[in-house]
This record gives structure tokens, C-alpha cells and sequence, in this order.
């Protein structure tokens, strides 16, 4: 899994990625209270904001953080959208995403510097 | 202006926040609590129980003396001479064109003088007016040292009772000064939840005593800002800088009960030329209550528009309720359009979702009022 500094995760898998928000960003929002997933077929550039996660107090985008076609969203999140909190980091998935320049995950973070660049906020 | 961090100030609570796990965030120049352990559930804990808030960054002060009552007139729409003493009103500061420069609660404890509690964001504008429009044989001091705590929820009685008993005499809108932990403490039976409650104005030097005491009780939890929020929003009430400002009048904010019928009679309330035109149905624009039917909330500065598409205002406050399980949002339509029932649609993210104005309150309010006689 890897990591940006707005708080996204990829997981890779050949060449198509799965994306969410990370447990810190999770935390910060608080109580998920709605979702905007992305439609399929959506054509993202890396920094493109794709999905919007919304607590009570606030709406939040979600930035693409890696460029791609969207090729699946999450559907389970709009009538679920506390899975966000409960498992950020796997069923909370956001969108799969087939990579369009697979070169931008040299660019992310793995774990160990995701929360290492956390202890610095 | 923005706050930075070196300038904010903190309330005699704010280590107590810390050591409770709460978020603190800047807020009207304080650092405030916006939540502990989440905006969900002490917003439910409130409606069920009882939720126990910091409100000290608000502005607290009395005026007494045989001017109080023209003082506080010539600022407001509001008749304070049938106040009597042990009763509280909802009042509003008014610029010279009829325009809200804050929203009060005022009291009247006891036969001379009032209480006024103002928002913490305009209090220093609003205590520089008061100071500078004094009547004669008036007595104007800013309650600096005093703090100021609110319990709310339908078990608020039951820890008032166990506190402070005599308080529970008092029916909503009333107050008095009661003895708790051996301080005075002026306690209003109000609040700003809908919910029946009190407002505890208490020596900013013990009320790290009392805020630990009320915590004790098992019905009690610490709430934070962002619940309040969404608390008066479901309550119906207007938040200033969101409904409210210089922009705005009371007819269009639909706050007449700040305005007394004498005063209307007497025609002195400040830019009454203006404010008598909209009274008359002159208006532009009404705020109204929109329940939202599918899709995402629809918050501050959202665009409300006719199904035609044509704009019809904006948003002023908005959000998930989390009493109701939809969203709800205030805002601003010409009164043509603010009929109960209407169908319009809100733009978020530049998509049009459908809503209907609705009455308010959006929660029916759990106030404790006096029976009729």
C-alpha cells in the first residue's frame, strides 16, 4: 500500500488500483455521514478530486492519486457510509482504477514514510 | 480575520478539553472544543440525555440603573419594560438601517438590572456600542470573570436536580440567582438545542469544580461545538453570520418574536422606515427551512434554485441531522417561493438535488414552558 500527503491510499494489483482514504484522514473527518462516489468509466488525473467524504461538520474531496480510468466504484458506501471509519483501509474502499502512468506510484509514499511525514503534523 | 494560533484565547475549561480527548479548534477567537468523542453521538447523547457544553467564550455583562431599560431599547426592536423581573427575552442589536449586528438573550433576575449574553464573535463590537449609547443613571460592567456552562437534554432536570434543586422551579424563558458550590450562580432555564436545558453563568474561578461535579452524573457527557451546531440547526435556530447580519432585518429573518408589538406601535425601533416597509410585505427574501430529498447535504453558500433553474438564494446553514436521518438546511428565497410544501432544488458541486421547504423547527423542541393558566 501506498501513500500521498492528502491522506489517499493505493493498493496495486497489476494494473489496476484500489483507492481510499487513509485511517489518520478517517479519524480527522469523524463520523462519515455521506459518500460521493465516482461513475465508472470516469477519466482521472492524478490530483483530480474524485469522491467527497462528508461528516456532519464538513464535506471533504478525495484526490486521485494517481491518474487512470475509474473501472469500479465502491457502491456499498452510499448506503454505508460508516464503513469509511470502520475500515478505511480495505472495505472502505473508494474506486478501482486502471493505472494510465503506473511511473506516479515511484512517487508516493510507502507506510513506514506515510507516518513518518504523520508525526510531522 | 484569521485567528492565529499566538492571539486565540482559551476559557477557564480549556486543559479540562484537552484531558477529555476533545478536538480544539479555533472558533470567534477562542480555542474551542469542536467535539470529544464524536459530532454523532453527543449529538444523540444531547437529545436523550444530557450533553454539558462550554459556552465561556460568550460575552456576559450587566446593566443596571434607572437607564437600563432605554438603553437597552434604543439598541432593540424589544419592549424590556414588561420584562418582569425573573423572566428572559430573545433580543436582537440593530444598526441604524434596522440591519442584525448580534442576537441577544437578555434577563432580568431581579428588578434592577439585567443580564445580556451576547456571541462571542461580536462582543467586543457589541459592548463598545452598548458603552457608548448609555442613558443616564446607568451601570454597564462586562462580566469578564464569569464563565458559562449549558446543560441541555429532557435529563437536564434531573442533574440540575441533584445540584442545584431550587433552579428547578424555573419554566422556560425564566431565570434567577441561585447559591451552587457556595458561589452565586445565575441560571436561565434556556439554551440553544431545542431541548429543555439551562444556562449556568458561573465565577470563571470555580468552574472547574463545577464542570467536574456535573460530570460525575451519570446522565451527563461534555458536548462540543460541532454537535451544538447541528443542534440548532435541527432546532430551527438562526446562527449570527450564518442567517444573520447587517444585511439582514428581523422581518426577513423571520425573527419577529424579537420585536415587541409596543415597540412596532411607537415606531422607534432604529430604521424603522425600512424595517415597517418589509413588516407591510415588502420583501425580497424570507429565510425558510428545506428538508433535502436525495443526495448529498447541501451546506453554507449552496445555491437554492426554482426547478426552472433560475437562482432564488443561497444556503446559509446546512447539513446531515443526525435526529432525523436526512439533510436539512436554512436559507434565504423570495417570499413567493417560501410557501410550506415548495419544491425547489439546492446545486452542490454544481448539480441540482431536489428539496421542499418545510416548517420549523425541523425537531419538535423539548421546552419545559409554563402551563397556561
Amino acid at each position: 500500500m501506498k501513500f500521498t500527503k492528502d491522506h489517499e491510499w493505493v493498493e496495486v494489483t497489476g494494473d489496476t488500483a484500489l483507492v481510499g482514504i487513509t485511517a489518520y484522514a478517517a479519524n480527522a473527518l469523524g463520523d462519515v455521514v455521506f459518500v460521493e462516489i465516482p461513475e465508472v468509466g470516469k477519466s482521472l488525473t492524478k490530483g483530480d478530486s474524485f469522491a467527497v467524504v462528508e461528516s456532519v461538520k464538513a464535506a471533504s474531496d478525495v484526490y486521485a492519486p494517481v491518474s487512470g480510468e475509474v473501472v469500479a466504484a465502491n457502491d456499498d458506501l452510499p448506503n454505508s457510509p460508516d464503513t469509511v471509519n470502520a475500515a478505511p483501509e480495505s472495505a472502505g474502499w473508494i474506486a478501482k482504477v486502471k493505472l494510465s502512468n503506473p511511473a506516479e506510484l515511484d512517487e508516493l509514499m510507502d507506510r513506514d514514510a506515510y507516518e513518518a511525514y504523520l508525526d510531522t503534523l | 480575520m484569521p485567528d492565529t494560533q499566538d492571539t486565540l484565547k482559551f476559557t477557564p475549561l480549556y486543559d479540562r478539553h484537552v484531558a477529555l480527548g476533545a478536538r480544539v479548534v479555533p472558533f470567534a477567537g477562542y480555542n474551542m472544543p469542536v467535539q470529544y468523542e464524536g459530532v454523532l453521538g453527543e449529538h444523540k447523547w444531547t437529545r436523550e440525555s444530557c450533553g454539558l457544553f462550554d459556552v465561556s467564550h460568550m460575552g456576559q455583562a450587566r446593566l443596571t440603573g434607572a437607564g437600563a431599560i432605554a438603553t437597552l431599547e434604543a439598541l432593540t426592536p424589544t419592549d424590556f419594560a414588561v420584562l418582569n423581573p425573573g423572566k428572559q427575552k430573545y433580543s436582537l442589536l440593530l444598526d441604524d438601517n434596522s440591519g442584525i449586528l448580534d442576537d441577544w438573550m437578555v434577563s432580568r433576575p431581579e428588578d434592577d438590572g439585567f443580564f445580556l449574553v451576547v456571541n462571542a464573535a461580536c462582543k467586543d463590537q457589541d459592548f463598545a456600542i452598548i458603552a457608548g449609547n448609555l442613558k443616564p443613571d446607568t451601570n454597564f460592567d462586562v462580566l469578564a470573570d464569569r464563565a458559562l456552562l449549558a446543560l441541555q437534554g429532557p435529563k437536564a432536570k434531573d442533574v440540575m436536580q441533584a445540584f442545584c434543586p431550587a433552579a428547578c422551579d424555573l419554566y422556560f424563558m425564566e431565570c434567577g440567582t441561585f447559591e451552587l458550590l457556595g458561589e452565586t450562580a445565575f441560571v436561565s432555564r434556556s439554551g440553544y438545542t431545542g431541548e429543555d436545558g439551562f444556562e449556568i453563568s458561573f465565577p470563571a474561578a470555580r468552574v472547574g469544580e463545577l464542570w467536574d461535579q456535573l460530570l460525575t452524573h451519570p446522565s451527563v457527557k461534555p458536548i462540543g461545538l460541532g454537535a451544538r451546531d447541528s443542534l440548532r440547526m435541527e432546532a430551527g435556530m438562526p446562527l449570527y453570520g450564518h442567517e444573520m447580519d447587517a444585511s439582514y432585518t428581523l422581518a426577513e429573518a423571520n425573527l419577529g418574536f424579537a420585536m415587541s408589538k409596543s415597540r412596532v406601535a411607537r415606531g422607534d425601533i432604529k430604521g424603522f422606515d425600512r424595517l415597517k416597509d418589509q413588516l407591510d410585505g415588502k420583501l425580497d427574501r424570507v429565510r425558510v427551512a428545506l428538508k433535502i430529498l436525495s443526495g448529498p447535504p447541501a451546506r453554507e453558500g449552496a445555491k437554492i434554485v426554482a426547478k426552472d433553474g433560475g437562482v432564488l438564494g443561497v444556503v446559509t446553514s446546512g447539513g446531515p441531522s443526525p435526529s432525523l436521518g436526512y439533510s436539512i438546511a436554512m436559507g434565504y428565497v423570495p417570499p413567493a417561493e417560501a410557501a410550506i410544501g415548495t419544491q425547489l432544488d439546492v446545486e452542490v458541486r454544481g448539480k441540482p438535488y431536489p428539496a421542499e421547504i418545510v416548517s420549523l423547527p425541523f425537531v419538535a423542541n423539548g421546552y419545559h414552558r409554563k402551563p397556561k393558566a
